[in-house]
């Protein structure tokens, strides 16, 4: 009887220690999961903030102006523009 | 001995144990009493303060959704930024540190000092929304009693071109104009919360529960094409400065889909500084603004004459001797011809010929018209301050009235209507809903004018910008257009106004499918040229050229230099 006592209490305390692993694994993990949620936030704003540059960088006002200004491009000549209907293109193939 | 000892222990007085006994039970009643007290009549009281210990209610910020064109081009961004503010009382610094804290913050010492010296107050802020590195500074310098907090701003890359449909937001995130606040209920979002347990040092460890979970706002896809907008909107600034109009607009949308590609507006604001702002910068003169469309209504009257049966285009009509007297007014031709057909009457802008085909129809039939054009009703686009614009009722024309009406004086529309009305004759006779958000389907219509009729006046509109007619300067190199000028006598208390004239251009293209249709309207232009073929119509092309190639629409007109019509033409060019 007194055997059996001490087997479960042996039980008892290895099932406690593995509680109080796990729940503190439980919470380490989570801490990771925050860290990383936290993270992808950050990185959604930076996306946000790039998203922003880019249309900033690519206006059409701008891109405009360095096209005609800086490199001196321009829109070609409707006469020197070659329409291609899809249609033909698919049917030569 | 022992025995006579024994007994002498065992005969204790019966009391002593009774009385061990009561008191044990005694105890033991106090003890369940208390633990019933607690656990069963003050629980809520004492969880709470158990949880007030560890649990956090923790507020989860819901992002404000993004404002994008047709292409995804974002026109409308939140991005974090902070703002500063402060204990007053708590504040402790250096005069080196006041000095740069103010440096920082972009403000006059004194203004610092001024607003950490008011005691009364327990907070103040010192700066709302900076960038994030300048908090960064701030908060490197470590003064006590300072503090920072999260705010979205609202970032607008497309700037003054795309203020007036996109709009913009407040300091509190909310939508103050145009789309934002349109869409404010989807883009805002609404923001959730959820409990969690803290450790000592203030570090979450565990997730309790998700009392609301945040609902992020929703992206909104616009119909505008970042592109056609760029464009329309140089051309227009250009337009309304090189004539020193006081304003100008224009819309152009898809004749299939109904789809509004870009909309613009001179003088204009940009919406990511809002410092100085005038009425007249934040008007959208294409929706709320109304105005007297003048000439761009006579093929309406013409094709409702057509429809009944008066007139076919070869109809000949007598417009001489160039004006006509009803009652004590009389109508004028700006540029006197004699016998027109009905085609002509559209060519060359004839009042005389448009009032004389619309003393003709019976007014009822004009008023239907019009309401079925959308005219008087608003256009139902979600937009924020829409105007519905003004036609009487038909019982109180008087003669005179339906006369001026017929080339568009006494009536009121707004520029979106006017060219939503022209869908008629771009679509084969049926009316499109216009709508400012991406649907990428062609809308159905709604039945106006039968298709033969939308034809022949396609091909009337057509012949108005050739030269010969009122607006050669509409056309295009590649493809054909189709158009009508209008210059109307601006209103001024009560009466019109001798020199000040609204010049306008609705036209669409190609003539042979009809794919985009574009309004331009040049408000008191100042530089002595005022025909809307000679300040509009440029326009109109400038934009169609550009729109037409961005859209690939295929050509279906020959590759010829056009003949641009010297100064003695333009000054024929008529209303």
């Amino acid at each position: 009887m007194a055997k059996l006592n001490l087997l479960l209490l042996l039980v008892l305390l290895v099932c406690a220690l593995g509680l109080v692993t796990s729940q503190h694994q439980a919470r380490k993990l989570f801490s990771r999961l925050e860290a990383e949620q936290g993270r992808a936030r950050e990185l959604e704003i930076e996306y946000g903030q790039l998203q922003l540059e880019s249309s900033t960088w690519g206006l059409h006002a701008r891109v405009e102006r360095i096209a005609s200004g800086t490199l001196g491009l321009r829109a070609p000549d409707p006469r020197r523009v070659r329409v291609i209907e899809l249609r033909d293109a698919a049917a030569r193939q | 001995m022992s025995a006579a000892s024994a007994s002498a222990l065992v005969r204790l007085p019966v009391w002593r144990a009774r009385f061990v006994l009561f008191a044990f039970l005694a105890a033991f009643g106090v003890l369940v009493a208390r633990a019933v007290y607690l656990q069963a009549l003050k629980t809520g009281f004492l969880q709470e303060k158990g949880d007030a210990r560890y649990s956090r209610l923790l507020e989860v910020p819901a992002t404000r959704g993004r404002i994008l064109d047709r292409n995804g081009d974002a026109l409308a961004i939140s991005t974090p930024v902070k703002s500063v503010w402060a204990i007053p009382e708590d504040v402790k610094a250096s005069p080196a540190q006041r000095q740069r804290l103010s440096a920082l913050l972009d403000m006059v010492p004194r203004e610092l000092e001024q607003k950490l010296s008011r005691n009364s107050q327990d907070f103040v802020y010192l700066r709302r929304q900076i960038s994030p590195e300048a908090a960064a500074r701030v908060a490197e310098l470590g003064i006590p009693g300072l503090y920072q907090h999260r705010e979205f701003r609202r970032y607008y890359p497309g700037g003054e071109t795309t203020a007036h449909v996109v709009g913009f937001t407040g300091v509190e995130d909310a939508g103050q104009e145009g789309m934002e606040l349109a869409f404010q209920a989807s883009l805002a979002g609404s923001p959730g919360s959820r409990r969690v347990i803290k450790d000592r040092l203030g570090h979450v460890v565990e997730d309790v529960e998700s009392v609301r979970s945040a609902q992020d706002g929703k992206d909104l896809r616009l119909a505008i094409d970042g592109k056609i907008q760029g464009l329309a909107f140089a051309a227009l600034r250009n337009a309304v400065e090189t004539h020193r109009a006081k304003a100008g607009a224009m819309v152009a949308f898809d004749a299939r889909s109904g789809e509004v590609l870009a909309l613009a507006n001179v003088p204009t604001y940009n919406p990511n500084n809002r410092a100085k702002l005038s009425g007249a910068q934040l008007r959208n003169r294409v929706i709320t603004d109304l105005f007297e469309p003048g000439s761009t209504l006579k093929p309406f009257t013409v094709a409702l004459a057509m429809e009944l049966g008066r007139v076919t285009p070869q109809t000949v009509i007598q417009t001489a001797p160039g004006t006509l007297t009803i009652a004590r007014y009389t109508i004028h031709d700006a540029h006197p011809s004699g016998a027109l057909t009905a085609a002509q009457i559209i060519q060359k802008s004839s009042n005389v010929g448009a009032a004389k085909i619309a003393l003709s129809l019976p007014r009822e039939e004009m008023h239907e018209l019009y309401r079925r054009l959308g005219f008087g009703i608003t256009p139902q686009l979600g937009f924020p301050g829409e105007a519905s614009g003004k036609v009487r009722d038909a019982k109180t024309w008087r003669p005179i009235e339906q006369a001026t009406m017929a080339y568009g004086h006494g009536i009121s529309v707004s520029l979106l209507q006017l060219a939503r009305a022209y869908s008629v004759f771009a679509r084969d006779g049926d009316l499109v809903a216009l709508s400012l958000v991406k649907t990428g389907m062609t809308a159905a219509g709604r039945r106006v004018l039968s298709a033969e009729t939308a034809r022949a006046m396609r091909e009337m509109l057509e012949a108005a910008v050739q030269p010969g007619g009122t607006a050669p300067r509409a056309r295009i190199m590649g493809w054909r257009v189709a158009g009508k000028t209008g210059t109307a006598h601006k209103q001024e208390k009560g009466g019109y106004a001798a020199h000040k004239y609204v010049s306008s251009f609705v036209g669409f293209a190609p003539a042979s499918d009809p794919r985009l249709v574009i309004a331009v309207m040049i408000d008191e232009p100042g530089a002595g040229q005022h025909y809307g073929g000679a300040v509009a119509a440029p326009v109109f092309a400038q934009i169609m050229q550009g729109a037409l190639r961005l859209m690939n629409v295929p050509q279906d007109a020959p590759l010829e230099p056009l003949g641009l019509p010297g100064e003695i033409e333009a000054a024929k060019e008529s209303t």
